[in-house]
């Protein structure tokens, strides 16, 4: 029976399809050759190596490099150096991502108005992302600088915030994040802006014409038909975000260098793994923990606000 | 309810003009449909009446107060959109409940609206769904039901049909005379569709280029085109307009609906033709028969009548009751 069975199948349908399958193989292997390679090359093979390199320990010369088990992974996550860096990334995080998808909303929405010249605010408004970080922090600096920076020259403005003055914006330990985050926020509003933009004009005029004429105010057309709409946008704008605002790391390099120290108040993650004042420095394998920890804390992360903010999300129809 | 005057209303796009110098009287509780080909600006000129364009000149008027400065949530008017509009996030009954929820009508009475909207529209089983799971036809009436939930005194209507298919959309026809019989209010309805136009209202406005060609009743607008316009957009297939100087017309264009058309044998008082396209309708026939580089004829013969060949050389006639006469520059009706 089983020989009977075998045989129909391949004779029959699903064994042509089969045969055919096996035949195409080859070609199917050439044609996904260049993606597979740049696939292991650039994405599998660094992750797997970064794994690796997670359990070993260097000397500090970053050489001489050998395995200390896989718990260098926890020694790392208990560890008072990345739990404060942690915590400095997740406040980083609370204070870039709502701030610059608020300004990104407002300003795209007040520019999503008919009116004349708004093509220059847009142009503006946008204006950022060309902008590097290194260039969009030179100019903070040149802003913030405590002795000659643009800020501290505004008298007025240093009698009522003497901190711009001395010790100066980015070297107080209660204003330097904020500063920092602020910076970061401005070099990412124009990304923003463009998304949110685009999002507006994929909301049918009708909409708003329907809601208009029914009576709704611009407040009730905001929240109710605006901003449900522009969920899907919201929901990807807020995860590459909270991404970059985890992967930031020009900004402290070039304004602050992880300090004010003592309190390393702007040493975040990703300053712990490259930074040039950072205790890790040299040290290949605790870097690797420390990214690759990284790594899933952001994907959890992403996957939380998938989850969380999916189900107001909606699609359209 | 209340009636609508539009006095010299223009609406310009820069050098465009949409709509351009329109006096228009709709009677309370008329069925005006706004008919003419595509860019013509009946629907700039629905949204002036709306609230929704602000005019370059003239002045609206809906019962006994100008509107033209007044916002369209005051100016007692609903509007249905081609694309209906609907909310794609809330259900049926959150979408029907909208234009009360923004008026500030508690929650008990918005409920009961939405309920008798929903039954006068067939509409209670499919009202806990969103807009996405519903066909077409049935979007279209939760568009509607939107619309009459606040009893509003008129209903502006953008080519509310138009997405719907040609089965759907004769049954959906029906159906909006009868809610305009049940709610007595006046309906402005946009359309390009002169089925739509003659079947649907009472009276009809034909368009052209930001100017109303005609308005009148459907019958009237058939019977009496007042330009060759009108004559070629009412009617399918169109009127045949026969050359200035044929059919013993002197210096004037003739025109002749495809059904008062025939075929003669009598060289006076017909024009020499060659039939280029028979077309069998199932229920008739139409011959199309080119006159010239500019003019042709369709005639519409019952099905089963004996027909020339293609390319056959035929003369063409139009019986005398029903010849109309239009000047052969301005294209203006002449009454006899």
């Amino acid at each position: 029976m089983r020989h009977l069975v075998s045989e129909s199948i391949g004779d029959g349908p699903m064994g042509a399809t089969l045969k055919r399958k096996w035949r195409e193989a080859p070609l199917a292997l050439v044609m996904l050759g260049p993606s597979l390679v740049v696939l292991v090359t650039f994405v599998l093979y660094p992750l797997g190596r970064a794994v690796w390199l997670g359990q070993q320990r260097c000397n500090v010369q970053g050489k001489n490099c050998r395995s200390v088990g896989w718990g260098q992974y926890t020694d790392v996550l208990s560890s008072n150096e990345f739990q404060h860096a942690l915590v400095v990334t997740l406040k980083f995080a609370l204070i870039t991502v709502p701030l610059g998808l608020f300004l990104g909303v407002g300003l795209a929405v007040l520019a999503d108005k008919h009116l004349r010249g708004m093509r220059f605010f847009r142009t503006i408004f946008s204006s950022t992302i060309a902008t590097s970080v290194a260039v969009a922090s030179l100019m903070w600096l040149f802003l913030l600088q405590p002795s000659v920076g643009v800020l501290a020259n505004v008298s007025w403005l240093n009698s009522i915030f003497p901190v711009i003055k001395e010790p100066g914006l980015l070297n107080d330990p209660g204003t330097a994040l904020w500063s920092v985050g602020i910076s970061s926020v401005w070099a990412n509003l124009g990304f923003t802006f463009i998304l949110v933009t685009a999002g507006l004009q994929g909301i049918p005029r009708e909409l708003h014409e329907s809601a208009y004429v029914d009576g709704a105010s611009g407040w009730m057309r905001f929240t109710n038909v605006t901003l449900p709409l522009l969920s899907p946008t919201l929901l990807f704008t807020s995860v590459v975000l909270t991404s970059r605002a985890f992967q930031a790391y020009g900004e402290m390099d070039l304004l602050t260098n992880g300090g004010p120290v003592p309190q390393d108040s702007t040493t975040t993650v990703t300053y712990l793994i490259y930074g040039s004042s950072s205790i890790i420095k040299n040290n290949d394998g605790l870097q690797a923990a420390v990214a690759v920890l990284l790594f899933v804390i952001l994907l959890g992360l992403s996957a939380l606000q998938f989850r969380g903010f999916g189900k107001r999300v909606h699609y359209g129809s | 309810m209340a009636s609508i005057r539009l006095v010299g209303v223009s609406k310009h796009f820069g050098d465009v003009k949409a709509v351009d110098n329109v006096t228009l009287d709709i009677a309370d509780r008329d069925f005006m449909i706004l008919l003419g080909p595509s860019g013509c600006g009946k629907s700039t000129l629905l949204r002036t009446i709306a609230g929704l364009e602000d005019l370059t000149a003239g002045e609206v008027w809906i019962g006994d107060t100008m509107v033209n400065d007044i916002e369209p949530k005051d100016r007692d008017v609903s509007m249905v959109f081609q694309s209906y509009a609907l909310y794609p996030h809330k259900t049926v009954r959150a979408n029907i409940e909208f234009p009360l929820k923004v008026r500030g009508v508690d929650k008990a009475e918005r409920t009961a609206e939405a309920d008798n909207a929903a039954d006068i529209l067939g509409l209670t089983p499919y009202l806990d769904r969103r807009p996405g799971a519903l066909s077409g036809g049935q979007r279209q009436r939760v568009a509607l039901a939107r619309a009459i939930v606040r009893r509003p005194a008129v209903f502006c209507m953008d080519e509310p049909l138009s997405n719907l298919d040609a089965k759907l959309r004769s049954e959906t026809r029906a159906e909006l005379v009868a809610i305009h019989d049940r709610l007595d209010a006046t309906f402005v309805y946009v359309t390009h569709d002169q089925v739509e136009a003659m079947t649907m209202g009472n009276r009809i406005a034909v368009m052209r280029e930001g100017m109303i060609e005609q308005v009148g009743a459907p019958s009237d607008v058939y019977d009496k085109p007042a330009s060759v316009f009108v004559a070629q957009f009412i009617g399918t297939p169109p009127m045949n307009i026969f050359p200035a100087g044929s059919l013993e017309s002197g210096s004037h264009l003739v025109g002749a609906r495809p059904e008062h058309t025939t075929f003669t044998d009598r060289m006076d008082g017909s024009v020499a033709a060659t039939v280029t396209l028979v077309e069998h309708l199932g229920h008739e026939l139409q011959v199309v028969c080119r006159i010239d580089d500019e003019y042709r004829a369709i005639v519409r013969l019952p099905a089963g009548t004996s027909i020339p060949d293609s390319g056959a050389e035929v003369r063409v006639a139009a019986t005398e009751e029903h010849r109309h006469r239009f000047d052969a520059t301005s294209g203006l009706r002449i009454d006899r």
